[in-house]
Formats: structure tokens, C-alpha cells, sequence
């Protein structure tokens, strides 16, 4: 059934992978061979806050709890970001062996896959690939044969909240409440579904164990950085000739992946998504790493033509309508933001006010309720650190016009 | 809106039961491990129980932190963000009221990164507050103007909305919502959902749309709430607030042809000093009787008097089931329920009217007083009823629901024109210049004005239920009630748990039966050897336990007699007291009732010899007669997810 592959080249994600192979390599080991496979691979969450993988798997397959859940993060909401589609499409084998595997490894019986709302014509594909699955005995009761250990996936859809993308309100959705981010502590490793120990990890995450497991932590720390070990999908928009997903190791200058993606006259790069920061030429030379230009894969490329005022305002839009609108800060903050560009853009924002922004969007960072409001802000800062003349020389921005 | 238009549209509304009420998260309670855990909050090292807030453990140990979202009775929600804290190691500040401590961790609770933040986040939530503080009835009790009084506040930092965003919602009798003043703290919200368990609040929308509202947004009135008013005690601002009526009151008073009588609840006394800067717990029934009269009201009557009519009524009917029951074996509903809660009625006509035969149809006690009003005492008085205008202090905001209900209008007339709240006439009180405290003391008036204990501890939760026993006991074994409870304090039904249980053996020796019911049975015998069994419960989520038990046939299916009330505490926590409302400052008003209760000669409402008259002079035929039955009960709606 799979869809046909386009030819694309890797050295981590991309290269050879059978369907299945993670999963028997897996069960011919113990739980602690596997986790310390994860450990040595020093494999971090590529949803983007980079948290160590084998940690999460740790905690939650230490639990006695009977109940315990494998989710797999396909809210793929980030503006920009389009790389799970592609693995979801085109490599299922990948990330529904990473599931199966986790779920041998922490001990739970139950996966599920939050599928973006927006994803839902490859719901379809999705359902006949776990279909084929239980027919050759990779999901299912007494998987390849291996006494007592059963698991299998279900998918559930998302409704287009971008906030549902955070682990603990994609858990409220999936527990049929309102999209809102929870309290932590507790974390899902300890509390999540239904109070149950649950493993939340991205699509990109769970494909990269199936990797892992097959050819082993140390073949996967070759690529990379010392600290962002492995390769990433970059979903790469904007003004280039080449746009699309690639799979380059962490540590990419980010005038290389210019190059490779045939970028002119670029003048700023937005590397995270709306919720990621912006970066003017003079920061090309900075490595896409967790440890410098984080990314959980969105690189927008905007060329000399494009006005950074109006790049922002799109974003800041963006959040003020994807806030779930529980916390103070995120909620109205947002607002305040927007409504500072739209003063910056008729020429009425001062710049005491505007430092005042700033000082409420170091607020926002701080003291909203979840990742959403705390990197709302992040290209609103950015944007006018980097791009000052731009905006207040009347070039492009409008102040004092 | 009016009865008749509210009557009119009442076929053509319906509100779908409300979807099942969401769950809030509530962390796992780390307090139940056991075990301690050493901290340390502004260098300052401290021991405080594992899983203990931040907030609590900044509170045990002294320091103040700015609260808006939380509340006492509510479970967490973190949304506010105004307590937040630094811990050391986190790159991000963390809200004290949802981080429970279960590490040995350091604490800095006001640090310049701390005070920015809170100080942004007051500036926030201003930005968006609609109106000005001087033209808002919560000026001076608005806990969002404490914070920014507290913060000093000087100017505006993000500027002020200058129109109103939302309609204001006044459909209802009982509860006003006004959207334009709301904080978003989701207090009413957890309120309804999680204390009450009805569910009709929810957050709807997202991102800067974000509001409160209610089932396909319709108007409170046509959605299945039940008026307890519980939101309106726990809104930090006025976004929620009473349906008030006291500038129709102040007309009928300056109106020199009507004649206003008043009659007050036992809660309203307990608490009202608190609006006066007392301290909760503070009595201050005579001097509230002279401030009344102060104020214009022409007579001022104590409902505890048809409190112990109610006893009386109720009691009867019980009896009368009982006998049907086990003598006569018919089909008789039981347990038989108190219908004295407006709240709690319209609770089970909503979501149990498969029990509307278990429900008392003895009226509430305000509602027998306005039927007596105008009709005996008119009649007495040679007043026209026409002429009077008759208005209940309650510490509820169902009860201007009630009495509004087209069923009330036994007298011929609207049996009770308004219904006004505590805090209402607290205001009242003050724009007529008066200083409560400083007033002297005086009586009620007569024939309505004396009262028993047992009518006074109505205002408490098991109340109801301790002053039908201490009267049963008495008609029933021939003894005094203080021979079998010591003072005649019924001690199992006292208290906030949220459900009580007590059984009273009957045993082999009855008493004969006293004059006043012997229009209905002969003696006692048929209850020799028996056990009654009585329940209580306090505030919804607790009364929704007890009928899923009873749908389940368990325990309380067996029980002859329960008492419900819809609000945590019973009236003296009702949506119409005081603000704020802690489990503290419910246990003090507990503490008045009861102390007054015991201060007092007459504890029994059969003793009352007022109400003896009346059997003697008006309602002839005794409890459960004729006329009472005209007048002093009622009969309930099946309405389901209908609002009416």
C-alpha cells in the first residue's frame, strides 16, 4: 500500500529501513538494552523543545502502573512545518515500529496517533497500513509471536487548535475537554492520559527510534553535534528555488542549507516556526543545533523584498488566535503585542512604548502557562532587535512617516 | 424579564441538558503520601508536608502572595498567573497555587522579575476590564482592585477598553452576568461544574475570544442553572452579580399608601455584620430589626417563625406518608425531601423529576410567609393586600426565582414581591446612612415575630433535619428531645461533612399522640420497633450522590426523611451572602446560628405558640388541612432539560 517514495536522500531518516526491523531487533532485547541504546544515541524530542528521549522512556517504563499510553504527536500546527506528513506519507514503517518499540519498551498496550485535524485525507492510508500491520502480526496480540506483549494504535483527530501540538493540552483533547494546557508538575510521564503514565514524543522522534534500535546509539551520535546528535528534517518555505523537506545532520550553517536550497538574496531567516526566532544575515554563519538555532524543522526564508513588519504581524495574528486563552499572559499579552505593530506600522508607536512591549514579552516568556505564550513572543522580540533599521527608518516599516 | 413574558416564551424554549461537565484537572493529591520535605522560600528554610503548595507553604509560613484564580473551595486552575514565584532552576516562574512541593526546593517570591510580572499581568487584565471603578458595585470589594491597589497602579500601561464587548445578561431573576468585568479565572466556571456539579458555565472561543458562557450561548434564564448564585461568591469582580430589586423596594417604601413588611432569613443575620467590617460569625439580628424599620419598612417579621410552620407541615406530611406506607400499604414515595432550597428544587426538576413525588410539597418558609401575609395578616390587619408589598431577606439568589414561580401566588396576589439578598440589603443599609453595628437592639414584630431555635437553625446545613427531629421525637415517644440528645443539640447532623447519616430507634414505648395531629391518626403503635432513618446533604455535587445512590438503590433509598440544600454549608453559605465565602468564615456563621440557637427559651417548633395560634385561629384543620394545603403548599415541575 505505501504511497509511492520520492527519492529522497538521508543519512539518518532517509537511509535503509526495512518495515518490521526495529520491531524484531527490539524484541530479541530486554527493555534496558533498548533504553540504553536511547541513552548512548543522546536522541532529544524533534518537536522542538529537545527533551532526552531515553529520559521520558525511562520514567514512564519504571512506573508500576498498569495503564500506560505511547502517544504519537502528529498535531503538526507549527506554521512552516510540514515534515511529518512526509514520514506519515511516505515512511509509516518508521514511526509505527518507533511506536510498537516504545510501547515494548515502557510496558504500555496502547498507542495512539493525534492526528492533525488538517491531515485527515491520510487518515485513510494510515488505517490500511495498521491494518496490514496486525496481518503480519506487527500489531496486535502476541506481536511476531512474542508471548504477552501486545500492542496496537489507534488514531485520533485533532480540530485544528495549534496549541493542542503542547503534550499536556493535546492530552486534554484527547480526554474529550476543552484544548487547554495543563499544570506541570505533574508531567504526562507521571499523570497524563487518563492519569495514566504516558510517553508523548513527535512523529520525527519515534521514526528516529526505529533508526536507533536497528543500527544503534552509536552509529546515530555520528551524525550531528555533540550535543544534537543524529540528522533533522527541515521543512524549508519561503523565497528559495527549492522548497520542500530535507534531511541534513544537526550542526548546518545556515548559509549552507541556503545554498542547498538555492536561497538569493536572502534577508532573514525565521528558524521554529512563528514560535522560533529570526535571523538576519549577520547570524547565517550560527549552526541549526538545540544548542544555537533551535528548530523543531520549520526554516522560513525571506528574501530583500519581503517587509519584516508584515512578517511578524502575520505571526503575531497567528497567536493571537491560536492562544487557548486560559492564561492572562498569552491571552491578552498577544494582543498588546499586535496592537503595537499596528501602531509601529501607522507611524504612533513610541519608543518608550515599544520597549515596554518588549519588557511584557520577556513577561510573556516567563510566566504564561505553556510553551505556547512563552515563545509567542520570541519572534516579536527578535524581529525588532534584528531588523531595526528596517522598521524605523520608514524603509518598509512605517515609523515616523 | 416578567413572569408572563418568561411564561409566555417558556413553551417555545429549550435547553438541552448541558453537555457532561468537563472535567478540571486536579493534580494528584501528594498530601495523601505522608512524609515531609524541607524548602527553602526567600532564604528562609522551612519544613512543610510533601505535596504542599507553594502558596500554602508561603501562607504557613507567613508571606503573602497575590491570588486571583484561586479560591479555597475550587480545585486549581493556574490561569491567573498573578501568584507566580521563581524557583530556583526553572527558566520560567511557576504559578505557587498549582506547583506542589515535592523536592527540596528554593523559593523567591519577590524578586524584580516577580514583581515585572505581576505587575504586567494586573496591567493585562485591566486592559481589558471594561468600566471604571466608581460606577461598579463592587468598588471597594473587587479582589482585582485589591491588586491593584496593592501594586500600585498608577497608570494604565496597555491602555483600557473603551466599549462594552458583551450584551449584559439580566434574563435571569437570580443571577446577572456582565461579560464586560471578566477576568477569565474560570471561578465561576469550576464553581459550577466541579462544586455544583450543573455545568452550565463553560470557556468558549479561544485566544483573545475567549469567554464565559453558557449552553449555545442563550440567556441564563433559558439554560437548566439553578440559581444558587455559588458563582456569584466566588467572582473576584462584578462580571457576576445579583438580580437586584432594591430600587423597587426603596419606591414601595416612599410610596406612603403601600405597606412594606420584611421578613428575614436566619442566614442574613449571621453574616451580614461582615459587610459592616465585623468579623464572620457576628449576630446581629435586633440591631438589623431597628435598622429596617430605619429604613422604612413598616413591618419587619422573622421567617423562622414559618420555619417552624414548615417544621410543622412538613413533619405532618412525613408522618402522613409513613402511616400510608406501613399501614395502610400504598405506594407512597420515600424518602420523602425537603423542597426549602429553591436551588436544590429546581436541581432535581432539571436532573432527577422522575423524584418530583419524594419532593415536600410544604412551600419554603419564605414562601408560607407570603402567603400568610396576605391573606391572615391582611385579614387581621384590615389591610388590602393589594396595598402590600412584601419583600424576604435571604441569603439566597434562588429565592427571587422562587418568588417568581408562577405557582406562588397562593394569596390571590404575587405572595412575595421581592426577593433580596443580604449583601443587597447590606447596601441598603448604608445608602440610608446607617452604621449596623451602631444600632440598638429591638424586637420583631407581631404575631410574626417570635420564633424557635429550631426554625433558626434553617440557616445551617442539617438544620432543617435537627428541628424536625427534635419535634418528632417529642410527638412520637412522649419524650423531651433533651432526654435523648443532651440540650437538644442533635450533634450527627451538625457539621460541614458533605453527607450525614443518623438513625433513630423508636423502640417499644411510644407516647400518645399530641392534639395537633390527631385529625389524622390514633396513635403511635404502628411505629413501635421501627428505625428512622434520615439523611443530609449540602451543596449539589453532594445531593447528586445521594440520588444516583437512591437511583442505584442503595443506602439512602432506605432512608425515610432527607434534607437537601444546594449551597456548600447550607443557606449560610447561599449565593446571596457575604463575599468572600471560605470553609472558615462558613464555620463561623455556623457558630452564630447555633450559639443564638441554644441563647434561646422556645428550641422547638411545635412549643412556638404563635404557630399553636394559628393552628387554633386560621388554618383550623390543623397541619395538612385544607387550608394549609391551599396555602402553604405547592407542586413542582417535571422539567428535565426543559426550562419549564
Amino acid at each position: 500500500m505505501n504511497q509511492e517514495k520520492k527519492d529522497r536522500k538521508g543519512t539518518v531518516l532517509f537511509s535503509k529501513y526495512t518495515r518490521g526491523e526495529a520491531i524484531k531487533k527490539a524484541l530479541s532485547q530486554t527493555r534496558e538494552d533498548i533504553l540504553f541504546e536511547l541513552r548512548e544515541s543522546k536522541l532529544k524530542g524533534r518537536g522542538g523543545a529537545g527533551f532526552p528521549t531515553a529520559t521520558k522512556w525511562t520514567i514512564v517504563a519504571a512506573a508500576t502502573s498498569k495503564t500506560k499510553y505511547v502517544i504519537c504527536n502528529a498535531d503538526e500546527g507549527e506554521p512552516g512545518t510540514f515534515k511529518d506528513r512526509v514520514l506519515l506519507l511516505e515512511y509509516p514503517e518508521l514511526v509505527l515500529d518507533g511506536m510498537v518499540v516504545a510501547g515494548y519498551t515502557i510496558g504500555a498496550e496502547n498507542g495512539i496517533i493525534y492526528l492533525r485535524g488538517e491531515y485527515e485525507y491520510m487518515k485513510k492510508s494510515l488505517e490500511d497500513y495498521l491494518h496490514e500491520m496486525r496481518k503480519d502480526k506487527l500489531l496486535g496480540r502476541d506481536i511476531l509471536n512474542k508471548k504477552n506483549f501486545n500492542f496496537d494504535v489507534t488514531i485520533r483527530m485533532g480540530s485544528g487548535a495549534y496549541v493542542c501540538g503542547e503534550e499536556t493540552a493535546l492530552i486534554e483533547s484527547l480526554e474529550g475537554n476543552r484544548g487547554e494546557a495543563r499544570n506541570r508538575p505533574p508531567y504526562p510521564v507521571n499523570t497524563g492520559l487518563m492519569g495514566a503514565p504516558t510517553v508523548v514524543n513527535n512523529v520525527e522522534t519515534l521514526a528516529s527510534v526505529s533508526h536507533i534500535v536497528t543500527k544503534g546509539g552509536l552509529w546515530f551520535k555520528k551524525y550531528g553535534t555533540d550535543k544534537s546528535t543524529g540528522s533533522k528534517l527541515f521543512s524549508v518555505s519561503g523565497d528559495c528555488e527549492k522548497p520542500g523537506v530535507y534531511e541534513l545532520p544537526w550542526g548546518t550553517q545556515i548559509s549552507e542549507m541556503l545554498e542547498i536550497v538555492g536561497a538569493k538574496n536572502t534577508k532573514a531567516v525565521q528558524v521554529g516556526g512563528a514560535s522560533g526566532t529570526c535571523i538576519p544575515k549577520s547570524g547565517f554563519n550560527r549552526i541549526l543545533a538545540y544548542e544555537d538555532a533551535a528548530t523543531g524543522g520549520s526554516i522560513m526564508i525571506f528574501n530583500e523584498s519581503r517587509n519584516m513588519l508584515h512578517v511578524l504581524k502575520n505571526f503575531m495574528e497567528f497567536f493571537v488566535d491560536e492562544s487557548c486563552g486560559q492564561c492572562t499572559p498569552c491571552r491578552i499579552g498577544n494582543v498588546k503585542l499586535l496592537e503595537g505593530i499596528e501602531l509601529l506600522e501607522h507611524g504612533k508607536c513610541t519608543f518608550s512604548y515599544l520597549s515596554q512591549l518588549k519588557e511584557l514579552g520577556r513577561t510573556m516568556q516567563i510566566a504564561s502557562k505553556c510553551g505556547l505564550g512563552q515563545s509567542s513572543p520570541n519572534s516579536f522580540i527578535s524581529i525588532l532587535d534584528n531588523f531595526k533599521e528596517e522598521i524605523f527608518d520608514g524603509n518598509g516599516g512605517s515609523y515616523g512617516k | 424579564m416578567a413572569t408572563e413574558d418568561l411564561m409566555e416564551s417558556k413553551n417555545k424554549l429549550r435547553a438541552p441538558v448541558s453537555q457532561k461537565p468537563l472535567k478540571i484537572e486536579k493534580p494528584t493529591d501528594l498530601t495523601t503520601i505522608g512524609g515531609t520535605v524541607s524548602v527553602e522560600i526567600n532564604e528562609k528554610k522551612v519544613v512543610v508536608p510533601l505535596g504542599t503548595t507553594i502558596l500554602e507553604a508561603c501562607k504557613q509560613n507567613g508571606i503573602s502572595i497575590p491570588t486571583l484564580c484561586h479560591h479555597e473551595d475550587l480545585c486549581v486552575a493556574g490561569v491567573c498567573r498573578i501568584c507566580v514565584v521563581e524557583v530556583e532552576g526553572m527558566r520560567t516562574l511557576q504559578a505557587s497555587c498549582a506547583f506542589p512541593i515535592t523536592s527540596p526546593i528554593k523559593i523567591k517570591t519577590s524578586t524584580p522579575m516577580v514583581r515585572k510580572a505581576r505587575r504586567h499581568i494586573i496591567d493585562l487584565m485591566l486592559s481589558e476590564h471594561y468600566g471604571e471603578c466608581y460606577s461598579c458595585f463592587r468598588n471597594g470589594k473587587c479582589e482585582l482592585q485589591a491588586l491593584a491597589k496593592e501594586y500600585g497602579v498608577d497608570n494604565l500601561t496597555f491602555g483600557h477598553i473603551d466599549k462594552p464587548k458583551y450584551e449584559i445578561d439580566n434574563s435571569s431573576f437570580s443571577v446577572v452576568r456582565d461579560m464586560n468585568k471578566c477576568v477569565l479565572c474560570k471561578r465561576c466556571v469550576r464553581t459550577c461544574i466541579d462544586l455544583q456539579e450543573v455545568g452550565v458555565l463553560e470557556a468558549i472561543d479561544r485566544g483573545s475570544k475567549t469567554h464565559i458562557s453558557t449552553f449555545m450561548n442563550k440567556p441564563l434564564a433559558e439554560v437548566i442553572c439553578i440559581n444558587c448564585g455559588q458563582c456569584i461568591n466566588r467572582c473576584p469582580t462584578s462580571a457576576l452579580r445579583a438580580n437586584d430589586p432594591s430600587d423597587r423596594i426603596w419606591a414601595g417604601i416612599d410610596d406612603s399608601k403601600k405597606h412594606v413588611v420584611i421578613q428575614t432569613a436566619p442566614s442574613p443575620r449571621a453574616a451580614i455584620g461582615e459587610e459592616f467590617g465585623l468579623p464572620a460569625g457576628t449576630s446581629m439580628t435586633r440591631e438589623m430589626n431597628t435598622a429596617l424599620r430605619r429604613i422604612g419598612f413598616d413591618k419587619v417579621f422573622d421567617t423562622n417563625f414559618t420555619a417552624d410552620l414548615t417544621i410543622l407541615e412538613e413533619g405532618t406530611e412525613l408522618i402522613t406518608r409513613l402511616y400510608k406506607a406501613l399501614v395502610k400499604k400504598q405506594d407512597v414515595a420515600l424518602p420523602q425531601f425537603t423542597s426549602c432550597s429553591p436551588g436544590w428544587v429546581k436541581f432535581l426538576e432539571h436532573y432527577y423529576p422522575e423524584y418530583i413525588e419524594n419532593l415536600s410539597t410544604a412551600k419554603s418558609p419564605q414562601q408560607m410567609f407570603g402567603a400568610l401575609i396576605k391573606t391572615f395578616y391582611a385579614e387581621k390587619n384590615g389591610i388590602d393586600p393589594a396595598d402590600i408589598i412584601s419583600v424576604a431577606v435571604m441569603p439566597c439568589s434562588a429565592k427571587k426565582f422562587e418568588c417568581n414561580r408562577p405557582e406562588m401566588h397562593a394569596s390571590g396576589f404575587k405572595d412575595v414581591d421581592f426577593g433580596l439578598t443580604t449583601r443587597e440589603l447590606a447596601r441598603m443599609i448604608k445608602e440610608a446612612g446607617i452604621n449596623l453595628p451602631e444600632m440598638p437592639k429591638s424586637d420583631f414584630d407581631s404575631p410574626f415575630g417570635e420564633a424557635s431555635g429550631a426554625g433558626l437553625i434553617f440557616g445551617a446545613t442539617g438544620g432543617v433535619m435537627e428541628a424536625a427531629i427534635r419535634s418528632v421525637v417529642e410527638f412520637v415517644l412522649g419524650k423531651k428531645t433533651e432526654d435523648i440528645f443532651a440540650n437538644a443539640n442533635i450533634i450527627p447532623l451538625r457539621g460541614f461533612e458533605g453527607i450525614k447519616y443518623m438513625e433513630v430507634p423508636i423502640g417499644d414505648h411510644v407516647g400518645p399522640v399530641p392534639a395537633i395531629l390527631k385529625h389524622l391518626i390514633q396513635d403511635w403503635n404502628w411505629l413501635k420497633g421501627a428505625t428512622l432513618k434520615v439523611a443530609v446533604a449540602h451543596g449539589t455535587a453532594n445531593a447528586k450522590k445521594i440520588m444516583d445512590d437512591i437511583k442505584a438503590g442503595g443506602k439512602f433509598s432506605e432512608c425515610h426523611f432527607i434534607e437537601f440544600m444546594a449551597c456548600p454549608g447550607g443557606c449560610l453559605g447561599g449565593g446571596g451572602q457575604p463575599i468572600p465565602t471560605t470553609p472558615e468564615i462558613r464555620q463561623k456563621r455556623a457558630q452564630a446560628i447555633y450559639s443564638e440557637d441554644e441563647s434561646l427559651e422556645i428550641r422547638k417548633s411545635h412549643d412556638n405558640p404563635h404557630v399553636q395560634r394559628i393552628y387554633e385561629e386560621f388554618l383550623t384543620e390543623g397541619p395538612g388541612g385544607q387550608l394549609s394545603h391551599k396555602l402553604l403548599h405547592t407542586h413542582y415541575i417535571k422539567r428535565g432539560s426543559y426550562i419549564a
